[in-house]
């Protein structure tokens, strides 16, 4: 019944490659498009359950100082209030990622502005709003806690950096050295749809309709937060608004719901409110990074170092992995990597859109402009010349690597030998200037399960817990079915989002189309072996298309083979040796002109383009649009988004989405990417890697530095905003 | 509080706490969940329904306040099967990632267009006088009340030229 595959060794025989339907790869529209337009598809806080009550989170006022609430009893006798909660399992920040367990649990002493200590349960959203406004929450015997990184305790991170050869020595014998200290502001991932639940018990079991990312592990986030057994929950999420990483581990809303529903004994909402979004989700953490490169006359690379400060609420583990790709990316013998956590009394730093490479190799990207501005070199010039033959510190080969031809081929797209002089090319009041960076994103094969059944009539289904948080699960699952099963694309059906189903890798860290796709190939495999042998034939020999089996030079249909039965088969792909024998990343490169106002120091976005090599596309327009995501989400990075903390107690003073900048459509030029053909057979046995971060991981650091050639003015404290570009001007 | 108004073309009474905006009386009491509330502020457009045509954020407006108007949020545009030309260019163009703007898109593209076709000029109309062109520019600067976070804007910008060029 369940196929078993774990990924130990390259799939060299690349059997997508062989079939005939001609679905994977494909630029399909989404199947489930048509109820996304018109409204109809059902995300986590719309279903109207009988009897639903509300509730609406409260916060603590200070980040220290025991809880406690003033004025319960006045607010439970409000009208249509039915429960004030203030319970010790209420979770004080989210689950970081594949967590499995819950998180710190502490309604009673307040660690960060912001944080969740009560609920109000009302019988209508106007009622628990009304109600959780007058809820008054005093802290008693707090003291003043540390909020700045700069000056917080620091933990070093030792196991994530590196200190090979002697970088000293060879930035003190380079012939063209950068030492310069970079910073980047705290991000939110602020998805369009705010975190909400809505939990109903039956009895013990209990059923929560959450917006999540990854719902195998967020049920065991919650029965552990609850106290009670995993089996007792289920979790549905068919449709998630958008998560970029906030949604990967179970929230505060989640329990408090749960809590509040058994209770009350009736079903109960709870929706976050937009700043509490801002206030109570994930943060990207703040970074200081200091880059130094050391290299030769002709720019090669003798040295790289990047010491990185980065912070996290104390009890936390998760350190942002700015170093992540810098290990691998560009050779050099003299390395020196290191990591610094600070312990910070602001919200929960863990995961946004690509953790790590986002900052980090932005950040490396505009050194390396500098280098080449100091070298002589043209930028793309120097990123070839130091592309290593293999990982510079492990000696690895890399599984694939198209990152020379990303570089060249996305210049060439965009006229990069057109690039002005700095500071040389005007229009009116306009400097106008160009520049590109390079991307880089690690790639990881997880665990995932999914069920696949061919039905008597020849129909196959899909079922999984995976989500599809917008990334294009709903439409690559059903290619990769009807591709193995020789199925037209209407005629395979896919159910996500629900802990009923096999449990699946969770949407996060780009590996959710690679791992549960291969899940949905091996339950396929499986499939064709069991039709192969009530024919009597070879698997390989077997070629279906278009609901029909041709073997030996004849036809049947799959109706006659299955003559009324179904075949159901599980696929489960384990990572295996293949993750620990190459370096497997993905790569590509952006190319940007802005024009910057001469007269107020506001940029531009004219023109953007990414190449980028990503293994197997499996369909090339939802591919092409997450790249397209990625790179604007590095637009508002270069330009408009930070996070704004209050020095005095380390709240988010700009938690609405008029104060904290994502970019807009008008932000926004009509954006060329190009995918380069690539098969990667050490990644997965779908020879696809992940995509859905690639387009964010040094995008921001190509505007930079088409600031940088457009007006002479180095930005080096994102975003560059009008002010710190003016300055220079 | 007594309202009567017609939604989707048929005449409803509601009776309702005063407070309740007409986000919240088509989501919480009419099961009319397509109209989405991503910040409840008036700051992201998720919420965009047309009101006697125009378009309208519906979180910042009390539903006592649509006495006899007409309400047309992105159910009366077109279901499944029955798509509006603005609907099924969004599906072509992939003009979305996760959906939960979308509604909010096509109402507020669906308006946008009629803007333009009865001369309203936009901050980036060169000549108030002339008819304005739909152009890139001038889609992006009408669209930018309406944030997507997934940032499908290019692919919201060729859907809406689409949808322009059936309908024309």
């Amino acid at each position: 019944m369940t196929e078993q595959f774990k990924m130990d060794a390259p799939a060299t025989d690349r059997r997508l490659d062989g079939m005939a339907q001609g679905l994977v790869g494909a630029p399909l529209d989404r199947p489930e498009g048509p109820l996304k337009v018109s409204g109809t598809a059902t995300y986590a806080d719309e279903y109207r359950l009988e009897n639903l009550a509300h509730g609406m989170l409260v916060r603590a006022p200070g980040n220290s100082g025991r809880v406690r609430l003033a004025n319960r009893d006045a607010v439970a006798a409000m009208p249509g209030v039915l429960a004030v909660i203030h319970d010790p399992r209420l979770l004080r920040n989210p689950a970081q990622g594949t967590a499995n367990k819950a998180p710190v649990q502490d309604a009673n002493e307040a660690h960060y502005l912001g944080q969740p200590v009560a609920l109000v349960v009302a019988e209508s959203f106007e009622h628990a709003r009304h109600a959780a406004h007058a809820l008054k929450i005093e802290l008693e015997g707090g003291t003043p806690r540390p909020v700045d990184p700069e000056t917080a305790a620091i933990e070093p991170q030792s196991s994530k950096g590196l200190d090979q050869g002697d970088l000293d020595r060879a930035m003190t014998e380079a012939v063209h050295a950068v030492d310069v200290t970079y910073r980047t502001p705290s991000h939110s991932s602020a998805p369009m749809e705010p975190h909400a639940s809505i939990a109903q018990w039956d009895g013990e079991n209990l059923t929560l309709r959450g917006s999540y990312q990854m719902l195998k592990y967020n049920r065991n986030e919650l029965a552990d937060a609850l106290g009670i057994h995993p089996d007792r929950v289920r979790i549905l999420a068919p449709y998630v608004g958008g998560g970029f990483g906030s949604k990967l581990g179970l929230a505060p809303e989640a329990v408090a719901a749960a809590i509040a529903a058994k209770e009350t004994g009736r079903p109960v909402s709870v929706a976050l409110t937009r700043p509490q979004v801002f206030e109570t989700t994930m943060r990207r953490s703040e970074t200081r990074q200091r880059i130094r490169l050391a290299a030769d006359a002709e720019g090669r690379l003798a040295g790289i170092g990047q010491a990185a400060l980065v912070s996290n609420l104390p009890g936390e583990v998760f350190a942002e992995p700015v170093l992540q790709a810098t290990h691998f990316l560009y050779a050099g013998e003299n390395r020196r990597l290191s990591l610094d956590l600070a312990r910070v009394h602001r919200l929960c730093a863990g995961s946004v859109r690509a953790p790590g490479e986002a900052v980090g190799i932005t950040v490396l990207e505009c050194a390396m402009d500098e280098l080449a501005e100091a070298a002589g070199i043209d930028p793309v010039e120097l990123r070839r010349r130091n592309i290593p033959e293999k990982d510079p510190e492990s000696g690895k080969e890399f599984s694939s690597r198209r990152f020379r031809e990303a570089l060249d081929s996305g210049a060439e797209a965009f006229g990069w030998s057109d690039r002005p002089a700095t500071r040389s090319r005007r229009e009116g009041e306009w400097w106008i200037g160009y520049g590109m960076a390079s991307a880089a994103r690690v790639n990881v094969l997880m665990e995932s399960r999914a069920r696949v059944t061919l039905a008597p009539d020849g129909s196959a289904k899909v079922e999984t817990d995976m989500t599809d948080i917008g990334t294009g699960t709903y439409a690559i699952l059903g290619q990769i079915a009807g591709e193995m099963l020789g199925l037209p694309r209407d005629r395979v059906e896919v159910v996500l989002g629900d802990t009923d189903l096999p449990p699946a890798s969770g949407s996060g860290g780009s590996w959710g189309a690679a791992s549960s796709g291969t899940s949905v190939y091996v339950a396929c495999q499986a499939i064709r072996a069991q039709l192969a042998e009530r024919l009597g034939v070879a698997e390989t020999e077997l070629t279906l298309k278009d609901g029909q089996a041709v073997f030996d030079n004849r036809t049947e249909t799959l109706a006659e083979i299955l003559k009324g039965d179904e075949i159901a088969k599980e696929g489960h792909v384990l990572p295996g040796d293949t993750s620990k024998a190459v370096r497997q990343a993905t790569f590509g490169a952006y190319f940007v002109e802005v024009a910057v106002n001469g007269v107020t120091g506001e940029t531009r976005v004219r023109r953007m383009h990414g190449s980028f090599a990503a293994g197997r596309i499996l369909n090339a327009k939802t591919a092409r649009s997450q790249c397209l995501g990625g790179m604007i989400f590095g637009i508002g990075m270069a330009l408009t988004e930070e996070l704004a903390f209050d020095d005095r107690d380390g709240h988010v003073a700009n938690h609405n989405l008029a104060e904290y900048h994502i970019p807009v459509n008008a932000d926004v030029p009509q954006i060329t990417v190009e995918l380069l053909e690539e098969r990667d057979d050490w990644a997965s046995p779908l020879q696809a890697k992940g995509i859905g971060e690639l387009g964010i991981c040094g995008a921001a650091g190509a505007i930079v530095n088409a600031i940088h050639n457009a007006t002479g003015v180095r930005v080096r404290d994102f975003p560059a905003t009008l002010d710190k570009v003016i300055a220079g001007l | 509080m007594q309202t009567s108004l017609t939604i989707n073309g048929e005449t409803r009474q509601l009776d309702l706490d005063p407070r309740t905006s007409l986000l919240d009386a088509l989501r919480h009491h009419l099961g009319l969940t397509g109209s989405k509330k991503g910040c409840d502020h008036g700051q992201c457009g998720a919420c965009t329904v047309l009101i006697n045509g125009r378009r309208v954020n519906a979180c910042l407006s009390l539903l006592c306040m649509h006495e006899g108007d007409e309400v047309v949020p992105i159910e009366g545009l077109g279901q499944p099967g029955a798509l509006s030309p603005m609907q099924q260019a969004f599906v072509e163009k992939d003009g979305y990632q996760c959906g939960y703007c979308t509604p909010g898109q096509i109402c507020s593209a669906t308006a946008m267009l009629e803007e333009i076709a009865q001369g309203w000029p936009s901050h980036v109309t060169a000549d108030l006088e002339a008819r304005p062109e739909l152009t890139t520019e001038e889609i992006s600067e009408r669209m930018s009340g309406n944030l997507c976070r997934c940032s499908a804007y290019p692919n919201i910008v060729d859907a809406i030229r689409k949808a322009a060029g059936e309908t024309a």
